[in-house]
């Protein structure tokens, strides 16, 4: 079976071989177009604005149902916080079930599927458009987002389907057709099945197209440049082995080096922030007054919320269903412990992770403002903010960095090429798990997905920034417009839920384990 | 009155010499014997979304063959000496959770045998038998 797949594979890449490197430009370009051509239209539905505004509603949508949750849990992200902490340390695990996944294994596994691009050049392209102001509205959407996440992934393991074989599998298409029979609602099958093409769409887009752009992008920007298409079939061809090969070890080592990445990029962005320790209270200046005026950001304030809120979305992936996937298979008898462990992810990637990239950022002056007026000075196509560099998307972000440690650029590659590649497992999964939602499981099946999702990372590599950007939002945030609906339904269950669990540990009957 | 004594067995040549051992000192004193079989595991390693999904099923594979493969053949060995036996098979540290079992057993001793390791490997990473001397609430008998 694998010799089949490989033939055309090998022949595409020969006869791409072949034709470099006077066509390599040309293939780059006829991908980009035919791309653009053919997304363009899901794009405008999903960003088109609410009437009369230039807000798009989908930004709407997730930050209201945030805000919903926050509310209808009684602010849960900071109740239980110091509780989330407890139980990804383990005091509150059986040690009899030592041996099955722990609520650490089940966040690193969630986080590494959300740490990555999002926060690198996500926050990047946020800045570059909508200035240091929508570093306030992306904190603010990741603290409200903790509670869309706590929502999600209780559901997410209440509802799993737990097979005779001891695997399971769960996520909002489950929650969906299980939990609306439970309730006696309607259209639980429909929303699925909306949320698994979703998905599978997102698996292709953000998950795996804009990973490969980003990481093409990021390692052009330090060897020179040359066709994104080699670099896609060079990760695609490790994509391939890890998903179909069943090549393990390569997954295993990228696991443990993602989140020792994540800590080297935390750590270096605390040392850059503390070298310039007489800016931060500027940056911070920049970041509050950002939120709320027209510093000459595209779109003014709005365009900072808009950018803010778009790109925390998009990293933290809260509300969307994905970490309802990734958190189902922990084992454990309270589906709300699940929850609360969740709602630490879009602490960490957001406020935490994402807020050090702003802040390097803006405290390294990439930026261009009018020495006159201090305010920011957009490029010639008015698209974005000026940078020193020109740069924008993870290049900036590269810049920022290198400025204080110009070793730090090699890192970065690395970091970059590694988040990329532990996401697009991540997402691989994501997809996988809806594509065998809606066909069935089965060898065959599950390899056609595979191999389709392998093509996009080609694509996704070969493509320009700003079609693979909008498609990989557009589809990720159709995944949220099913799940939330699912979400607003379901709550009262997951209220129920965390009533009876609070109660209980406060009363003693839930305990530590010594 | 009769005493449980642990012995941490892994089902090497250097464990089957400890229950050999703890064997002879549990005829002369009476003693009984839990056999106690460790399987490595860290609740804080990193995982895969596909090894999370079959983590359950592969933990109970796991401990099945450890049951077959390394306790059942050695519970004969002791009852054929005329000894009580039980047996346990726990995931973890596993210094620390044969401290654990000798605690909630309410052991005597614990009987392990030793790899023999002096070099540089074991300074790093540490020897079980090292740990064990240092922090075990009971006499720790390690047997060369």
């Amino acid at each position: 079976m694998k010799q089949h797949w490989n033939a055309p594979a090998i022949a595409a890449l020969a006869t791409g071989l072949a034709a470099a490197p006077a066509a390599a430009q040309g293939i780059d370009e006829t991908v980009n177009q035919v791309f653009a051509n053919s997304t363009g239209w899901f794009v405008s539905l999903i960003f088109s604005n609410f009437p009369g505004t230039s807000f798009p509603w989908i930004v709407g949508w997730l930050v209201i149902a945030a805000t919903v949750f926050t509310l209808y849990f009684g602010f849960v992200q900071f109740r239980a916080f110091g509780h989330s902490i407890a139980l990804v340390r383990g005091d509150y695990s059986d040690p009899n079930d030592a041996g099955e996944v722990s609520h650490f294994q089940a966040l690193t596994t969630a986080l590494s599927g959300t740490v990555g691009l999002g926060n690198i050049a996500g926050v990047a392209v946020a800045i570059g458009i909508g200035g240091p102001g929508a570093t306030f509205w992306m904190i603010l959407a990741g603290l409200l987002g903790m509670a869309s996440k706590f929502t999600e992934c209780t559901l997410g393991v209440k509802y799993r389907n737990e097979y005779a074989d001891g695997t399971v599998s769960g996520g909002p298409m489950y929650y969906m057709t299980k939990g609306f029979a439970e309730r006696g609602l309607p259209g639980g099958k429909f929303l699925a099945v909306m949320f698994a093409i979703f998905c599978i769409l997102g698996s292709f887009g953000g998950g795996n197209m804009f990973q490969a752009n980003q990481a093409h992008a990021q390692i052009i920007n330090v060897v020179g440049d040359y066709p994104g298409w080699i670099t896609g079939v060079v990760m695609a061809v490790i994509v391939f082995l890890v998903i179909v090969g069943g090549l393990k070890s390569i997954a295993r080592v990228t696991e443990k080096i993602v989140p020792f990445m994540a800590a080297l990029y935390v750590i270096t962005a605390l040392i850059i922030i503390a070298m310039n320790y007489d800016m931060i209270g500027e940056a911070f200046r920049q970041i509050f007054v950002g939120a709320f005026t027209n510093d000459g950001v595209v779109g003014g304030a709005i365009g900072a919320l808009i950018q803010g809120f778009r790109r925390a979305a998009f990293s933290n992936e809260a509300g969307v269903g994905s970490a309802a996937i990734a958190h189902s298979a922990v084992r454990t008898k309270e589906p709300v412990t699940e929850g609360f462990v969740s709602l630490l992810e879009p602490f960490i990637d957001t406020v935490v992770i994402c807020t050090m990239t702003a802040l390097v950022i803006i405290i390294t002056g990439q930026l261009v403002a009018d020495p006159t007026t201090g305010l920011f000075v957009l490029n010639e196509a008015g698209t974005q903010i000026q940078t020193v560099t020109g740069n924008s998307g993870v290049a900036l972000t590269s810049d920022a960095f290198s400025s204080a440690f110009g070793w730090f650029r090699y890192i970065l590659v690395l970091a970059v090429v590694l988040f990329a590649f532990s996401t697009m497992i991540s997402w691989s999964y994501y997809g996988l798990k809806a594509w065998t939602f809606l066909f069935g499981e089965g060898q065959t099946k599950e390899l056609i997905f595979k191999v389709i999702f392998c093509l996009f990372v080609v694509i996704g590599a070969s493509a320009g920034l700003g079609p693979v950007i909008d498609f990989s939002d557009a589809a990720i945030f159709a995944m949220a417009v099913v799940n939330i609906i699912a979400l607003y339904l379901l709550m009262p269950i997951v209220k129920a839920e965390m009533n009876s669990y609070l109660s209980r540990l406060n009363s003693g009957q839930i305990r530590k384990y010594e | 009155m009769s005493r449980k004594i642990v012995v941490g067995f892994d089902g090497s040549e250097a464990s089957l010499r400890a229950l050999d051992f703890a064997i002879t000192r549990a005829q002369a004193q009476g003693d009984n014997i839990l056999i106690a079989h460790v399987l490595e595991w860290s609740p804080y390693s990193f995982l895969t979304p596909s090894e999370v999904e079959e983590r359950h099923r592969r933990r109970t594979q796991e401990l099945q063959r450890a049951e077959t493969a390394i306790l059942t053949p050695v519970v004969k060995r002791v009852e054929e000496a005329g000894i009580p036996v039980a047996t346990t098979l726990r995931y973890g540290h596993i210094a620390e959770t044969l401290c654990r079992i000798a605690k909630d057993e309410g052991a005597a001793m614990i009987f392990i045998g030793r790899m023999g390791d002096s070099g540089f490997a074991s300074r790093i990473f540490g020897s079980v038998a090292a740990t064990l001397a240092q922090v075990a609430p009971v006499p720790v008998v390690i047997v060369p």
